[in-house]
């Protein structure tokens, strides 16, 4: 992480359209260098935030420093901030180089520096040699690369992005991914990405802030966020999981008529959700240790490439009408029965992957 | 009559099932047309009067047109002059109908859906108020300013009529534009009205080019407004026309239409040429 991008502070940032609260005292530090993504299923405020940063939605009140300036008047032109958005938005009566070129002619470059600069960007997103091409002419990949290179040709400090990647196919996508992330490590940028995909967040960020009805819901690293989601709609949000009703009356908890272990047993008396991630589950033999048992039968055994998908109804007597849903790797399990539908079947939960949510 | 038996369409219609709509078609297409093009045989026509069809031929019509002098006696300035004046008024009309109406279509289509619902109604008022009306109206209000007989009163009046036509087309072609470039240029660091003509413009000249052409038309084919805020010297052609068809029928008259023709049919081919090309 280079420590010489700009930082962003972000303070109580709110943001109303008549009753409707699209931002709610939003804080959230961005460090210097940071590759920060917004994550929310759509509505969730994450591109507003995005659009304060940029400068297009004044909040009604709250603070946004670039570095310790405060900008949150500076009108967009001023604000010196790379932008990526959803659908490219190249300039369709320009070339490529043309496009890339734009923002240096107006930061007032001469020819041979917008040259130089654009030969530059082109190559960092190995688009070499593709300068005179038409936007028309490009692959919806290609058109990414340019409105990257556009964004980033004057070297700005900050980088945003409004879900880049959306309109690309899963491949590519995921290729861009890597791509993005490597870029922003070689570029001195503090980059701020916004995006509905979960998976895309866990891939390229150094942390993710999840957002929801305007409100910050949680803010940490991948893997923090994965696995110690701090409610239920993280959990249900972030990864697969089942997301089971449970009890706790003095400090035991109750799924149906069973107590079962959970990792952080401190919480008050009341209704929770247990969090059960279907990869974490594994076909239990009774022998183990510090480990939750549940029984069942399965109601459904799908193939689905790289793993088998498992939907299991647990036994009603013990646990109340419920289904979870396992994760079997199709990878190195030879020899391992796959369990088939109809069949009894027993599966284990480590008290450490156990926990509760509200 | 095999012929009559070939498809058509891409479904199973045979051209004998067709031909009644493509013989209606036709004569609909030559019923709008016929009746601007029957003065153009009577323009050359060598009598006194107007007839149809033309018993002689003979271009001295068009010599009275292009010849005339200013006493006719008819309140008029010569022919010259009025279409003169006419191609003055439309010219300035085109600077001042064409950028009001797009900076109102780009402020529309830039404004929410309820306060585009309440502005546009009003912004193309004047194409739903009966013209004669407007004309009344502005006849009225410019007494009160002494613009009557002025060309600043007929190029604002034209405008008016003209600035609905323009605002509906660029908001049209602002309707199928990505209003999110200008964004993209503007975080890129151009101001707001850089982004406009750096980035929306180029997209839309074309639709520019051709409200710039029909507020032309409007203004030159305008008759009503003339005749009530347009005199003397500063008489249209359209005006001076009206007022020659009501004391003598003359095919000078004939003869000018044939000219307005050509000129008007060619500024429309010149908006279609345009408003084909994709913005």
């Amino acid at each position: 992480m280079q420590s010489n991008a700009l930082n962003i502070s972000i303070n109580d940032v709110t943001k109303t359209y008549g009753d409707f609260y699209a931002l709610k005292d939003v804080s959230l530090e961005v460090k210097s260098g940071e590759f920060l993504t917004l994550l929310g299923p759509s509505g969730s405020g994450k591109t507003t935030l995005l659009m304060v940063l940029a400068g297009f939605t004044r909040p009604d009140y709250g603070s946004v420093k670039f570095g310790n300036e405060e900008v949150v008047t500076k009108p967009p032109h001023l604000r010196d901030i790379g932008m990526v958005f959803q659908n490219y938005a190249l300039f369709p009566h320009m070339n490529v180089e043309q496009n890339i070129g734009y923002p240096q002619k107006l930061r007032g470059k001469s020819k041979s520096e917008v040259k130089e600069s654009v030969a530059e960007a082109l190559s960092i997103v190995k688009l070499d040699g593709l300068g005179h091409r038409g936007v028309a002419e490009l692959s919806g990949g290609q058109k990414q690369r340019v409105a990257l290179a556009r964004a980033i040709v004057f070297k700005p400090q900050i980088l945003l992005m409004d879900e880049p990647l959306s309109a690309l196919d899963k491949k590519l996508r995921e290729e861009m991914q890597i791509e993005l992330r490597q870029l922003h490590d070689s570029l001195t940028m503090t980059t701020v990405y916004v995006t509905h995909d979960q998976k895309e967040a866990l891939t390229m960020s150094d942390r993710i802030a999840v957002i929801n009805d305007g409100e910050l819901k949680q803010l940490g690293s991948p893997n923090e966020i994965y696995t110690n989601p701090n409610n239920a709609f993280i959990a249900d949000f972030i990864g697969e999981s089942s997301l089971l009703p449970a009890k706790v009356i003095s400090n035991k908890t109750y799924l149906g008529a069973s107590e079962i272990m959970i990792s952080h047993p401190s919480k008050d008396d009341g209704d929770y959700l247990l969090v059960i991630r279907p990869e974490k589950l594994f076909l239990a033999n009774g022998k183990e240790k510090d480990t939750n048992l549940f029984s069942g039968i399965v109601e459904g055994s799908i193939f689905q490439g790289e793993s088998q998908l498992l939907v299991i109804k647990l036994d009603p007597g013990s646990f109340g009408e419920q289904s979870l849903r396992m994760r079997l790797p199709n990878g190195s399990n030879i020899g391992q029965k796959v369990p088939i539908s109809g069949e009894k079947i027993s599966v284990g939960l480590r008290k450490s992957d156990s926990f509760l949510v509200e | 009559m095999s012929f009559l038996n070939r498809n058509v369409s891409e479904t199973q219609i045979r051209l004998k099932d067709r031909l009644w709509l493509y013989i209606f078609s036709i004569l609909v297409l030559f019923l709008l047309i016929v009746p601007s093009l029957v003065v153009i045989p009577m323009s050359f026509s060598g009598s006194q009067y107007l007839e149809f069809p033309p018993k002689s031929f003979s271009l001295r019509w068009y010599e009275a047109y292009f010849f005339s002098s200013s006493d006719n006696g008819m309140g008029f300035n010569d022919w010259m002059g009025a279409t003169w004046t006419s191609i003055k008024v439309a010219v300035l009309t085109i600077f001042v109908a064409t950028p009001i109406g797009t900076m109102a279509a780009y402020g529309l289509s830039n404004s929410s859906a309820r306060v585009r619902g309440i502005l546009f109604p009003i912004m193309i008022s004047p194409m739903a108020v009966p013209i004669i009306l407007v004309a009344i109206g502005l006849f009225y209000f410019f007494v009160q300013f002494k613009m009557v007989n002025s060309i600043t009163g007929l190029v604002l009046g034209h405008s008016l009529v003209a600035m609905p036509l323009v605002l509906i087309i660029v908001l049209s072609a602002l309707r199928n534009y990505d209003m999110n470039q200008e964004k993209v240029a503007r975080s890129l660091g151009a101001s707001r009205l850089r982004a406009f003509f750096e980035i929306t413009l180029p997209q839309i000249k074309f639709s520019i080019i051709s409200a710039c052409l029909i507020s032309f038309l409007t203004s030159f084919d305008e008759v009503i407004i003339s005749l009530f805020v347009s005199g003397g010297d500063n008489s249209t052609i359209t005006r001076a026309m009206f007022l020659a068809l009501r004391d003598q029928i003359d095919p000078t008259i004939a003869a000018i239409s044939t000219v307005l023709i050509i000129i008007s049919s060619g500024l429309l081919l010149l908006t279609q040429l345009f408003g084909d090309k994709k913005d």
